[in-house]
């Protein structure tokens, strides 16, 4: 019991990522109709935005260490810590939640200027073409953050009150060597807040139920005299901010490196095609559960029975999944069945 | 567009100019610097995989996203076939096609169920099903991460049988009857075998075989209701195009007897998906163009520096030179990719039908104008298709 409810929520805060990367790529393409093969990159740029913010926040002068008095000893101090002191030290502490705010402006920009610079020529091409220029496109951006931060992956630690484990078997009354890290509890709750916003952004405002309107048929809601493709432009550009906060907060659980999200957008683009390209439900709902089964498959007991199960899961579910159902988990008929 | 009147004098000297082009290539290339024997090796052996990766989706318009699966396939085959049997490279490579195949076979027949995206994530699925067993479970067949190898102590049945000599000391080195099978003839072999590649390819493209695969491109629908099954023709076209990619991977060994799973990997697969494009999907020489193009650039594009950027620009001032050379220096060596990912996109963006649609207009830019707007119609026609 206690090793089955660990691996769900080791599975849980995989599937949140995935969810969450799997989120925006489905709404893209079931608003712009948009396969986005830089999706992922957009992943990896919100991680380097919590990077980036960490490097701001911590310009640091030289000054004399009071702490050694045996020879004259200098230290590398923050400004931030020299102009507010404590209150300076605990904003350092904090800069990864913290970087969020440096993140949802920038990656808004970079939404918008991709989305008016680049896709708006492709929304007309062939499906090959979208997945091959915004192929292109994660080269690229992949290629420049690695000029600029190198190609090792930089750690971020989390606040330091989060560094340790949750006791999560006593809350549950499951025994007390059921424990998981605090920070991964954090992203799976933040996750499920964005996954919550972004519903509720669709479903309970006049706004979205416009772009729920223009998903199902764009032409009729664009002779209702609406401006059909901004609002899809601003979808564009909430997908990037999902994507990009998704990848702050998962900088401290895994070290962000140049090509982290192209190992990502592979697994997402799986979870979005298990659950149905352009369902919003599905995305999310696949994306738990690949999580979910991936990290049972890499519990010892199963690859004693099944070897290598762990490596080929996800693919595996895939297959079957699309060879089943054709249409994925909760995929609607007429979407992409050329 | 070929002359319909005789289109097999066309074909004949077609084959004759790219066979004369191909064998002639450590002259022309000379001077531009891509004369050595491993860069040409280079272009013949993913000259020979993008033209099959071509056949699948040029013809078809199925974009396989798991080719780097036979690749890999093919050249665990043929080390295997050094290992046990023996270092002539002719085994090797049929082999390396065979094995290919039937991993094509098998892969194709449940992929080619679906198609558009989710055909390409299936293909992408197996591959990475490969790969990642490659460097798991398969480890006693594949050697996980340090890759296949020779070894002294292999069997090589054949060999022994035929040699009762004391084996030489060192790894012996894959040979054509005798023919050490390294440097510029190892490239004729590749030569020999890409003509021989493109010329199947031609007679694809030319045959009844290869009409209908156009004919699912722009309809498969249509091609149904006909009364035609177009399962057994795809997946006869995805078996071809895999063994084109073994072929490829096997050649890959007998060039330098080592095989890798990274080989295998998603973006390996993504590479000659560059290269088909780039050079022009659906054409007969564009995939050749532009794998010897990808493959030029990443060899000469990444041995630039910033000494050898710094001699290049020594003609500017020195405050020019310390602005241009960081800049210039990112699209080189290491970071080579931020070029191929830019011209990628700028072909993309630019010209859909690749470096063939672009000489093709230059081409009737310079002669008629009235046979241009048709050219182009029908261009963009062939091109509209998925």
């Amino acid at each position: 019991m206690d090793a089955i409810f660990i691996q769900i929520l080791n599975g849980l805060d995989k599937g949140a990522a995935y969810a969450l990367i799997a989120l925006g790529l489905t709404l893209v393409f079931g608003t712009l109709g948009i396969v986005n093969f830089a999706h992922g990159a957009l992943f990896m740029l919100g991680a380097f935005c919590a990077v980036t913010f960490q490097k701001i926040i911590t310009i640091s002068v030289k000054v004399r260490d009071e702490g050694v008095t045996a020879f004259v000893a200098y230290k590398e101090q923050p400004y931030l810590e020299t102009w507010f002191g404590d209150t300076g030290r605990i904003i350092i502490d904090y800069s990864v939640p913290l970087s969020i705010i440096l993140a949802i402006p920038l990656m808004l920009l970079v939404g918008y200027v991709m989305e008016r610079g680049l896709i708006k020529h492709f929304y007309k091409r062939p499906h090959a073409e979208q997945i091959l220029v915004t192929f292109g496109l994660a080269i690229v951006i992949q290629e420049i953050i690695k000029a600029y931060f190198g190609a090792n992956p930089i750690p971020q630690a989390a606040p330091e009150i989060l560094a340790g484990s949750a006791n999560v078997g006593s809350w549950v009354g499951l025994g007390d060597n059921l424990v998981y890290p605090w920070w991964r509890l954090i992203y799976l709750c933040f996750s499920g807040i964005v996954i919550f916003a972004v519903f509720a952004f669709l479903q309970f405002t006049t706004y979205g139920m416009v772009v729920r309107a223009g998903m199902r048929d764009r032409e009729t809601v664009g002779l209702l005299g609406i401006n059909i493709e901004r609002r899809f432009t601003v979808v564009f550009a909430i997908a990037a901010i999902v994507a990009g906060v998704a990848g702050v907060m998962y900088t401290p659980i895994l070290p962000p490196d140049y090509h982290l999200g192209m190992e990502f957008l592979v697994l997402s683009f799986v979870v979005v095609v298990v659950g149905g390209m352009g369902s919003l439900g599905g995305a999310v709902l696949a994306g738990f559960l690949l999580g979910i089964v991936q990290s049972f498959a890499s519990m010892n007991e199963v690859k004693d029975i099944f070897p290598g199960i762990d490596q080929i899961i996800l693919y595996l579910v895939a297959v079957v999944i699309l060879l089943v159902l054709p249409r994925g988990l909760m995929g609607r008929a007429g979407v992409m069945d050329d | 567009m070929t002359n319909m009147k005789k289109p097999s004098f066309n074909d004949t000297m077609l084959i004759l100019v790219f066979a004369a082009a191909i064998l002639a290539m450590p002259l022309w290339l000379d001077p531009f610097g891509g004369n050595y024997p491993d860069l040409l090796q280079k272009f013949a052996i993913y000259g020979i995989f993008a033209i099959g990766f071509n056949i699948l989706f040029g013809l078809t318009g199925y974009l396989s996203f798991g080719h780097a699966a036979f690749l890999g396939v093919g050249s665990y085959a043929a080390v295997w076939s050094f290992k046990l049997l023996t270092m002539n490279a002719i085994p090797a490579v049929i082999f390396g096609v065979l094995f290919a195949g039937l991993l094509a076979a098998i892969i194709g027949f449940l992929s080619l169920r679906r198609t558009g995206i989710y055909f390409s994530i299936l293909t992408l699925a197996f591959a990475q099903m490969s790969y990642n067993l490659a460097y798991s479970v398969l480890t006693p067949i594949t050697n996980g991460e340090t890759g296949l190898q020779l070894a002294r102590s292999d069997p090589r049945i054949l060999d022994k049988l035929f040699s009762d000599g004391p084996a030489s000391a060192g790894l012996p080195s894959t040979e054509l009857f005798g023919e050490t099978m390294s440097g510029y003839p190892g490239f004729y072999f590749c030569a020999v075998l890409l003509i021989i590649g493109f010329y199947i390819s031609l007679r694809i493209f030319r045959s009844p075989f290869g009409l209908m695969l156009k004919g699912i491109k722009s309809n498969q629908n249509r091609m149904k209701y006909t009364g035609l099954n177009t399962r057994p023709y795809m997946l006869t076209a995805f078996i071809i195009s895999g063994m084109y990619a073994g072929l490829a991977g096997s050649l890959l060994a007998v060039t330098d007897p080592l095989a890798g799973a990274e080989r295998m990997q998603w973006t390996a697969s993504g590479e000659v998906v560059l290269m088909t494009i780039l050079g022009g999907a659906g054409t007969l020489v564009g995939p050749m163009l532009g794998a010897g193009l990808i493959k030029y650039f990443e060899n000469i594009f990444s041995s630039f520096d910033d000494s050898v950027l710094q001699q290049a620009f020594s003609f500017l001032p020195d405050s020019v030179l310390e602005i241009v050379v960081p800049v210039v220096g990112l699209f080189v060596g290491s970071g080579w990719h931020l070029t191929l990912g830019l011209l990628f996109m700028i072909i993309v963006i630019f010209l859909p039908g690749g470096l063939v649609e672009g000489f093709r207009r230059i081409f009737n830019y310079f002669t008629s104008g009235g046979g241009k707007a048709e050219t182009q119609s029908v261009e963009a026609h062939n091109q509209a298709g998925e």
